[in-house]
């Protein structure tokens, strides 16, 4: 994938596939460190050992429509090109935790690419499930809660046009100021 | 914190302006496909360009939602519109230049752009 906002909103399918309530994206990004990581936490229906142990193949899959499932031995490969790690631990009925690296200046590493438009389509997409996004850098913490918008809409759906502007200028202006204010 | 006051003003703009609520009967719906191979072929910048189209054609009763893969893979990026009566119809292959004449000529206009669609799948 060209972005990885893109592999983020893929693996995001998984958990909403898997009949998660809260989804949690978690973005650590560290100069300093030359490191980049990306974790993806779900409360959703999760993986036993069994499944858990190749679930990386591609032929691993539940899926019905296809015999392959590619998503996350994509988000793998990715993560691995780049000098990064990968992953992933569930457990039935609790949920399922995706977590891959980045060395930041790999010159192979994707850029994080439209996050903005990511999370405004996942959360408008999504009406029934919550979503928490937390972005970290060297200067500072942006995070954006789905509950927390609902609260203040009230009544007023979160699929609105006028709303899904209004995330994805949030999460734009929220990253310019932890990331020096470009 | 600004950006808050602002999503305050959206709310009170849209309840008077009486929009309509998640679920409602009479809306129009389209359903983007969002699976890994969607997602790769362009659906994220597809369901953008609709969401952006409606916006600025204060297109308010229409509902956009997303859904996982359904295994038309070589047809994506693809999205169903669902008009109140039931009937639906699917468009393939799209870019979001298509999204958004889709967005004009169907959702607007009333007309579909049969080119561009499957039937009965
Ligand atoms: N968050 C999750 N919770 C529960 N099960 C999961 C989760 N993520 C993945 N799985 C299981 O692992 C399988 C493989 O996932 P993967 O994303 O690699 O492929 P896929 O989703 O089946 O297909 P594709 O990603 O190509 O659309 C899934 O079919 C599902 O059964
Ligand atoms: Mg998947």
């Amino acid at each position: 994938m060209r972005e990885l906002s893109l592999h983020i909103m893929d693996l995001t399918e998984n958990s909403i596939r898997a009949g998660s309530t809260l989804i949690e994206i978690e973005i650590a990004e560290s100069r300093s460190k030359d490191l980049m990581t990306i974790k993806i936490k779900d409360n959703g229906c999760g993986m036993d050992k069994e499944f858990l142990k190749d679930v990386i193949s591609p032929f691993k899959t539940t899926r019905t429509t296809r015999k392959v499932g590619l998503g996350l031995s994509l988000f793998q490969t990715a993560c691995q090109r780049c000098e990064g790690s990968f992953r992933i631990r569930s457990k039935p009925g609790i949920g399922t935790e995706v977590e891959g690296s980045f060395k930041w200046s790999h010159i192979d590493r994707a850029p994080l690419g439209d996050i903005a438009s990511t999370l405004a389509l996942l959360i408008s997409g999504n009406p029934g499930i919550e979503f928490v996004y937390r972005h970290t850098t060297d200067e500072g913490t942006y995070i954006l809660d789905s509950r927390e918008l609902k609260q203040i809409l009230e009544d007023v759906a979160v699929n609105n046009p006028l709303v899904v502007d209004w995330i994805k200028k949030n999460v734009k202006e929220g990253l310019k100021d932890i990331n020096g204010g470009v | 914190m600004k950006s808050i006051e602002e999503l305050k003003k959206i709310k009170e703009k849209v309840k008077e302006m009486t929009w309509l609520r998640q679920g409602d009967k009479k809306a129009t719906k389209i359903v983007v496909g969002m699976g890994t191979c969607g997602i790769a072929a362009g659906a994220r910048q597809v369901m953008t360009a609709i969401m952006d189209e409606l916006k600025k054609r204060n297109k308010t009763d229409v509902i956009v939602t997303q859904t996982g893969c359904i295994g038309f893979c070589k047809y994506e990026p693809l999205i169903d519109v669902i008009t109140p009566d039931g009937e639906k119809i699917t468009y393939v292959n799209l870019t979001p230049e298509m999204a958004r004449e889709i967005v004009i000529k169907h959702i607007i206009n009333g007309q579909a752009i049969t080119e561009w669609t499957v039937k009965n799948f």
